[in-house]
Parts: C-alpha cells; sequence; structure tokens
C-alpha cells in the first residue's frame, strides 16, 4: 500500500506537470470543457481492457484518440464546431462504455473516479517517460498553436501546417488524459486540463510565465491531492474529489490575488 | 513601356471557385517592384479571397507568376489576441533571432515599455503597428496587408499609411493593400485594382479622382479586360 501511495505520488506530479501544461492551451482555444468531455470518450477503451485484462490505460488511449481523430477529420470536412461534434462523441461513449460495463459497478466506479491501487513502479515509470515525451512535443509546437490561435491564414502563410500540429496535439491530449484517468478518473480529468491553466491565466501577464505556472498547479494539485488523500482518507477510495479541491483552492487564491494586484489588466 | 524585369507579379486568368460559388473570375493583372498597389471594392467583392490566393492559400485556376523569389510579409484584417496572454515581446519573438527592439523601431514605436504589455491591451493602432512589425521580421520584400487601419481611430490612420510609405521606400518593397479609403488610394497607392468578384478597374491610382472611373468602380458591375503589362 505504501508502495503504491509512493507511486501515485510520483504519478501525480508527472501528469499533473502534462496536463497543466497542455491544458494551458486547451484554455486559449476555448476548448477547457472539450478536454473534459473528451476524457469521458476513453470509458468503452477502459471497459474493453477490463473485460479482455488488458492495461485499460492503452483501451483508453486508443479509443481518446481514434476518437479525437474522427472528430478532427470530421470537423475539417463539414466545418460543424469541435465542441458540438465532442459533445456528440462523449455522450455515444459514455452509452456505449455503460452498456459493456454492464453490472460490473466496482469497476465502473473505478473507471469514472480513478484507480490509484493497480499503480505499479513499471507503470509509473512508463507514465513518466510519456508525460516528459507528451510536454517536450508540446514545447516544440507551442508556439506554432498559439500563432494559429491567433490567425491561422498568418500561420498557414509562415508555413506552419496547422492541421497536422493540432492532430499532433490532440494525440499528446489523448496521452495525457487517458494517463490522468488512472489519478482522478473520466469524470474528474478535464479538471487537471482545466483549472491549473485558468489559474495560472489569473496571474500571468505573459505567455511564459502562464505555461509554466499552468505545469506547476497541475503538479501541485496532483500531488497535494494525492497525499491529502493518503494521509486523511475521509472513508472515499479514490483521490480525485481530493485533487479537485486542492485545484480549486489555487484557483480560488489567484482570483484573489488578480483582483487585488489586477496582474492581468 | 515596362520591361518585363520591372514587375514582381503577374496574374492571368485567375479564378477561385469555393462550394460552387465564383469568388473570383477571369482577373488579370501586374504588379511593377516596389510600388504600392491598392485593391478596393464593396464587401464580399474578393479582396481578402484574392490576398489570401496570392498567398497560395486559396485553390484556384489561372496562373499567379512571382517574377523572382518573393519573401512575403503578410498582415490579416482580424487577429484573435484579446484572450491569449501573450506579450507583444513573446510575440515579436516567434521565430529566431529577432531583434525586437529594432523591429518596434521600424513601425516607429519608441517607447520599448510596449514590449511588456498584453497584445490584448493595445490600441488599435499599436495592435496593427505590431501585427506589420512582425510582418517584417523576416526582411520581406512584398508586404500583403488586408485593411491594415481596422480597429484603429480616424486621427491615427494617416500617420500609419505615412509609416508604410516611408517603409517601401527605404525597403524596396512591393506593398499590396486592401482599403475602403478613396484618400488613402489617392495619396498613397500607385496603381488601383477595383474588384467586384471581377476587375472593375484597373490603372493608376490617381484616377480614383475622375467621377466616371468611380462611377466605374461603385455603379453597377462592369467588368473590364485589362491589358496585361500596362497596369
Amino acid at each position: 500500500m505504501l508502495d503504491t501511495t509512493f507511486y501515485s505520488l510520483f504519478l501525480s506530479i508527472f501528469v499533473g506537470v502534462a496536463a497543466g501544461y497542455l491544458g494551458s492551451l486547451m484554455v486559449l482555444e476555448k476548448m477547457a470543457l472539450v478536454g473534459d468531455a473528451l476524457s469521458h470518450v476513453a470509458l468503452p477503451g477502459l471497459a474493453i481492457g477490463f473485460t479482455f485484462h488488458f492495461n485499460p490505460f492503452l483501451g483508453a488511449f486508443t479509443f481518446l484518440f481514434v476518437s479525437a481523430a474522427i472528430i478532427w477529420h470530421i470537423q475539417r470536412v463539414t466545418k460543424i464546431s469541435f465542441e458540438a461534434l465532442v459533445g456528440a462523441m462523449f455522450t455515444l461513449a459514455l452509452a456505449i462504455g455503460i452498456l459493456l460495463y454492464g453490472e460490473q459497478l466496482d469497476a465502473l466506479e473505478a473507471a469514472l473516479f480513478g484507480d490509484i491501487s493497480q499503480v505499479t513502479l513499471l507503470s509509473t515509470a512508463g507514465a513518466a517517460a510519456a508525460c516528459i515525451i507528451a510536454i517536450v512535443l508540446t514545447k516544440i509546437i507551442y508556439n506554432k498553436l498559439v500563432l494559429a490561435m491567433i490567425s491561422e491564414d498568418l500561420a498557414i502563410s509562415k508555413g506552419i501546417n496547422v492541421a497536422r500540429t493540432n492532430l499532433l496535439y490532440l494525440f499528446l491530449v489523448s496521452v495525457v488524459v487517458a494517463l490522468g484517468i488512472q489519478i482522478v478518473g473520466t469524470l474528474l480529468v478535464g479538471f487537471l486540463v482545466i483549472v491549473p491553466a485558468i489559474a495560472a491565466k489569473n496571474i500571468s501577464p505573459h505567455m511564459r510565465r502562464y505555461s509554466w505556472l499552468s505545469a506547476v498547479f497541475g503538479a501541485v494539485a496532483g500531488f497535494a491531492g494525492v497525499l491529502l488523500w493518503s494521509i486523511f482518507g475521509l472513508g472515499i477510495t479514490f483521490p480525485g474529489p481530493m485533487v479537485v479541491f486542492v485545484g480549486i483552492a489555487i484557483f480560488a487564491a489567484t482570483t484573489i490575488i488578480n483582483w487585488r494586484l489586477k496582474l492581468t489588466s | 513601356m515596362a520591361e518585363d524585369s520591372d514587375y514582381i507579379l503577374k496574374v492571368s486568368n485567375l479564378g477561385v471557385k469555393l462550394q460552387n460559388q465564383i469568388l473570383l473570375d477571369h482577373i488579370n493583372f501586374n504588379v511593377k517592384k516596389g510600388t504600392t498597389l491598392a485593391i478596393l471594392g464593396p464587401n464580399g467583392a474578393g479582396k481578402t479571397v484574392l490576398l489570401k490566393t496570392l498567398l497560395n492559400l486559396v485553390p484556384h485556376t489561372g496562373s499567379i507568376e512571382w517574377t523572382e523569389k518573393v519573401k512575403i510579409g503578410y498582415v490579416p484584417q482580424y487577429v484573435a489576441v484579446s484572450d491569449i496572454p501573450m506579450s507583444v515581446r513573446e510575440f515579436l519573438s516567434i521565430g529566431n533571432g529577432v531583434d525586437v527592439e529594432n523591429s518596434l523601431k521600424k513601425v516607429r514605436l519608441t517607447d520599448n515599455s510596449i514590449l511588456n504589455k498584453r497584445l490584448g491591451v493595445l490600441s488599435g493602432g499599436q495592435l496593427r503597428r505590431v501585427l506589420i512589425a512582425w510582418a517584417l521580421n523576416d526582411n520581406p520584400n512584398v508586404l500583403l496587408l488586408d485593411e491594415p487601419t481596422t480597429g484603429v481611430d480616424m486621427d491615427s490612420e494617416e500617420p500609419i499609411y505615412l509609416m508604410l510609405n516611408e517603409i517601401k521606400k527605404t525597403q524596396k518593397i512591393t506593398i499590396f493593400l486592401i482599403t475602403h479609403n478613396i484618400h488613402i488610394v489617392q495619396e498613397y497607392a500607385d496603381n488601383l485594382l477595383a474588384l467586384n468578384k471581377c476587375v472593375t478597374f484597373c490603372g493608376p491610382a490617381a484616377e480614383i479622382a475622375q467621377p466616371n472611373i468611380q462611377r466605374q468602380i461603385y455603379g453597377e458591375t462592369v467588368c473590364v479586360e485589362t491589358e496585361r503589362g500596362e497596369n
């Protein structure tokens, strides 16, 4: 149990940094709720992993990325907004996921709220490596994505392949969301993508500070949430709610700082 | 009579059709190096589509022939900066080895404290100058400006065009400029291309002062045949 808690704390730092960093772009794209809805798409993948006894993370990631790629393609062809398509896809996935879980309510609960009892040294090391790769690749495309947000034509005129860059970003988000599901579950993983970023935005006059503060707040929320849960427990079997409470406390603090110091005006 | 080498761009029989709608049809014009071409026309005339087509962002028929290796700087009409916490310094630094203070000087922004401001809090005029500075970062020889004074108050418009005129002369840049302002066309453009999906006028900008030319541009659309090489 001690080992599992130790690995979970370690995992929560890496996943928190990656989710916060990648989430900073999602919030700027005004796709915060897309990140949240997208996480629910993982549910059928988790159910298939659980039913056929392979790593649920692989099932979650596969469903996330395939869904994201389908949405990305339909959006390019039909010009229907990304969030509307994610809305349709996530409710479909939720329906399929609940069907697949059937009466296995414990497994469904673990998928919805997270399950760190299965975290091992190997899975933690693998997740940490995946997070580092996701962060490095996102750093490489960060400015390109921001430029495309400012003006897609401007970005394309500078030779940036905006469609391909967005697809890579969606792939990386899928990886990080799938990893985050282990800690906080599909219902709460959107939190790790949204709240650290909006807390950072509150006190960041510049992009550089915004992106690294998002990563730091993600790590603090993840680590402190899992730590508080492991100490106090509060009778719940998953750390997700504690992670959310710590994150919201950070957001509240930054909101007050912004209100008092007018840092972003 | 101008020689072929005097031209930087030759456009022949250009057409753009998207989703079964004709956006540009049978467009012919040439542009001389180091000149300013104003592009004028009513809303929906295809002015922005033309600039995007010149940037190769839009599928088209006909030919667009740049006569030498061109490096294009582009300033779009609309940019979404209000919600992005990016400072002027960070924006101008996108790309390698940019001397941001020198970039500001080029667009006559002398107060370096602007570098630490967020793009979203700049005035309309400051933002336009910063966008132009960014477009100039790569030392382009062609500048495409889509209504470069959008969101700028009337008093600040003229200084921006004066600045562009100076940049054109000192850096030998060819400027393509979309505008709705006839005064700007007269004062700062060498040639005028009036569009309404087809070319309604193509010739010296000074001719816009003539009432019959204005009727030709703003009256009932009559497409004109332009002779290559005579713009």
